[in-house]
């Protein structure tokens, strides 16, 4: 047992919003990412619940199977892939409407994460190995809040990364502009179905990935409750990051500390409204939401043919 | 109301007939649980306890895990008496009571039901109902005193669900316990919203950690996350439900645990004999404390010393001959009112303790 940490009072509260922003933030970050390269091609996929589920379970289970959590994120990754590439080959057929397909894909995920859940009755499989950063502080928090997962570098990495795939190379441009006009893809020679069944694929993947974060860092547990509708809600972020990769990473953050923000008040001696405070994630949401929704800027960046055929 | 061949039997023939039907005729047991079997927590430990029923070959026992608690709690319970045959049936989860428990009570006269923790009324509810609950208080007080034992910075932390009275009493108890052996104690309290929010529960395990407590332990659905991120961030933890000792191989305490299997058992063995609750040759209420088997104290870590081992062990003792109640006033709430009055000792069936509404003195958070 180490020596027993120090108090930090009001300071807790700052080093526990970073902290939670950095921990907590990190399924938000992949499934937004996941979402965002989606809906460029001009598909929904509200399925992310049932993606991240499974990338849970996936991670969890191969993790604890082979001893190596880095081959649970892989296999993550996979599981993600192949629903992402079933709902993209759902998507594409003829009168399948993206919302309805979405809401069969959250329960599909979910019922087989669940089923294949069943068997795994190790308490913990073999965890992420974290960074520690927080070396050089003495108070334990601060240096806790500092040991930080990897994952969080490669979605910092990735958003940046897919800005910049957006905005200068061919690729990027091909997705948009069949998230834009696919009639006008078309006719400059985009093979539109490939594009788009190459991006909601490659979406999945990214957000089952979001998913091996919660089995395998934070909480660091597999159970039916893990994702507590974060997948939805990183759908959600994608409306008002406004189809962004750079301010899905931000927004990400801002939900991630903002999770952390009931509980360490609490912890803090301000016992009221708990509820409330704990709502703050789903507060936030509609804040923003209102604050970027003006009828005259509303949707900017939405891709011209989001959700029509 | 119709007899069943067996109690027509029991009445006529005797035993000697009824080991011969027995033979032939398992008795079938149903289960439902809220959650998965596998949570290391309030429904893994019901599943143990059903487990149990293993060593009676005399018996069938089916389980549903995660039945919500809606109508499909109904449907399975159904499926259990109209497929496998059921004839005592237990609901598990508070919310599988009413009206799902007592529709199929109403509509399955010869089949016994038997729900934890319900809240039965004679005038509402159909006789062929049993309610079973335990008091775990004790266990709670136990593990306290281990914790009041253990700490350092004399901060405890505790991770709640939900302020209602079964959450405060275990609060109550655990910093009773701690305070008994170190008055100076403080225990501070999270409140996450409800029973499963894994992610939260993290958050507020962690950020309890931030303040310097050194302690932390729970009441949620499940707090093998808190035990976990106990053990991550280098402090003791005690667990709650079910024992969950593996999520903290170098700080687990110890816990207070379930142990349904007693009750399950009885409850077997009664109904093989061919009593039942609807006459009333089953208890109505079958509740149960440390004494009773209903709970138990979790597997002690490897960091409690012996010393700490004796004196858990000789106040166990007294709590099993009577001597020491865990409850006896003067107790003060943190508003400084006084709840128990000095001389008054209650014990832990005591219904008033049912209604309780307050934090103890020492304890820092909110019951409301």
């Amino acid at each position: 047992m180490q020596l027993p940490p120090e108090s930090l009072g009001g300071w807790g509260l700052v080093v526990a919003l970073c902290g939670g922003a950095m921990r907590g933030s990190i399924p938000y970050m992949f499934v937004s990412l996941g979402e965002c390269l989606t809906e460029k091609s001009g598909k929904i996929n509200l399925g992310m619940e049932g993606v991240l589920l499974m990338g849970a379970m996936t991670a969890f289970g191969v993790s604890d199977l082979t001893g190596s959590p880095w081959l649970g994120v892989l296999a993550a990754a996979a599981a993600g892939l192949l629903l992402g590439a079933l709902h993209a080959w759902m998507t594409q057929q003829p009168a399948v409407n993206d919302v309805a397909a979405g809401i069969a894909m959250i329960l599909f995920g979910s019922g087989l994460a669940f089923f294949f859940g069943k068997r795994f009755v190790a308490p913990m499989a073999p965890q992420l190995p974290l960074l520690n950063l927080g070396g050089w502080s003495h108070t334990p928090a601060v240096a806790s809040a500092l040991r930080i997962s990897p994952l969080f570098f490669v979605g910092i990495a990735l958003s940046f990364l897919l800005h910049w795939v957006f905005t200068r190379t061919r690729w990027g441009l091909q997705i948009r502009a069949t998230g834009d006009d696919p009639q006008a893809a078309r006719a400059l020679g985009i093979d539109v179905n490939r594009v788009r069944f190459f991006a909601i694929t490659a979406g999945g993947g990214l957000a089952a990935i979001g998913g091996a974060h919660l089995t395998l860092y934070f909480p660091g547990i597999w159970s039916e409750g893990i994702s507590g509708g974060q997948g939805l809600m990183a759908v959600a972020l994608v409306i008002f990051a406004r189809w962004s990769p750079r301010r899905c990473l931000a927004a990400a953050l801002l939900f991630g500390g903002a999770q952390a923000l009931g509980p360490s008040l609490q912890s803090l001696g301000i016992n009221g409204y708990y509820h409330l405070f704990n709502a703050s994630p789903y507060l936030l949401t509609l804040a923003v939401m209102i604050a970027t929704c003006s009828p005259n800027r509303s949707l900017t960046g939405m891709p011209g043919a989001l959700g029509k055929k | 109301m119709s007899v069943t061949r067996r109690q027509l039997l029991a009445a006529m023939a005797g035993s000697p007939l009824l080991a011969a039907e027995h033979a032939q005729d398992p008795l079938v047991i149903g289960f439902i649980y809220n959650g998965p079997k596998n949570d290391l927590g309030y429904n893994q430990s019901h599943a143990e306890g059903k487990a149990t029923l293993r060593k009676f070959p005399w018996v069938k026992a089916v389980e549903e895990a995660s039945v919500p608690e809606t109508v499909a709690a109904g449907e399975s319970m159904r499926d259990m008496i109209y497929q496998d045959g059921a004839k005592v049936v237990f609901a598990t989860s508070f919310g599988h009571f009413d009206p799902f428990t007592v529709d199929i009570a109403r509509e399955n006269p010869s089949v016994q039901f038997f729900h934890c923790g319900g809240l039965y009324d004679e005038k509402k509810h159909p006789k062929n109902i049993g309610i079973y609950f335990g008091f775990i208080d004790e266990v709670e007080y136990l593990s306290g005193m281990l914790a009041g034992m253990s700490t350092r910075t004399g901060k405890l932390g505790f991770v709640a669900a939900k302020p209602i009275p079964q959450v405060l009493r275990n609060i109550n108890s655990f910093t009773l316990g701690a305070r008994s052996v170190n008055p100076r104690v403080t225990t501070k309290v999270v409140f996450t919203g409800d029973w499963v929010l894994p992610v939260r529960e993290a958050e507020a395990s962690s950020s309890l950690v931030d303040q310097g407590i050194d302690v932390l332990t729970g009441h949620t659905g499940s707090p093998r996350v808190i035990v976990q991120t106990a053990e991550r961030r280098g402090v003791f933890g005690c667990g709650y439900q079910f024992d969950q000792s593996s999520m903290a191989p170098r700080g687990f305490l110890t816990g207070a645990q379930w142990a349904w299997g007693t009750v399950y058992q009885r409850v077997a063995q009664m109904a093989r004999d061919g009593l039942s609750v609807t006459n009333g040759t089953i208890p109505r209420r079958l509740t149960g404390t440390l004494k009773d088997e209903f709970c138990k104290l979790s597997p002690y870590g490897p960091s409690v010393s012996q010393t700490a081992r004796e004196r858990i062990a000789a106040a166990k003792a007294g709590i099993l001959n009577g001597s020491l109640g865990i409850y006896r006033g003067p107790v003060r709430d943190n508003q400084g009112k006084v709840q128990i009055a000095a001389g008054t000792t209650l014990n832990v069936a005591d219904v008033e303790l049912d209604r309780m509404d307050y934090l103890v003195e020492g304890v820092e958070g909110s019951a409301r």
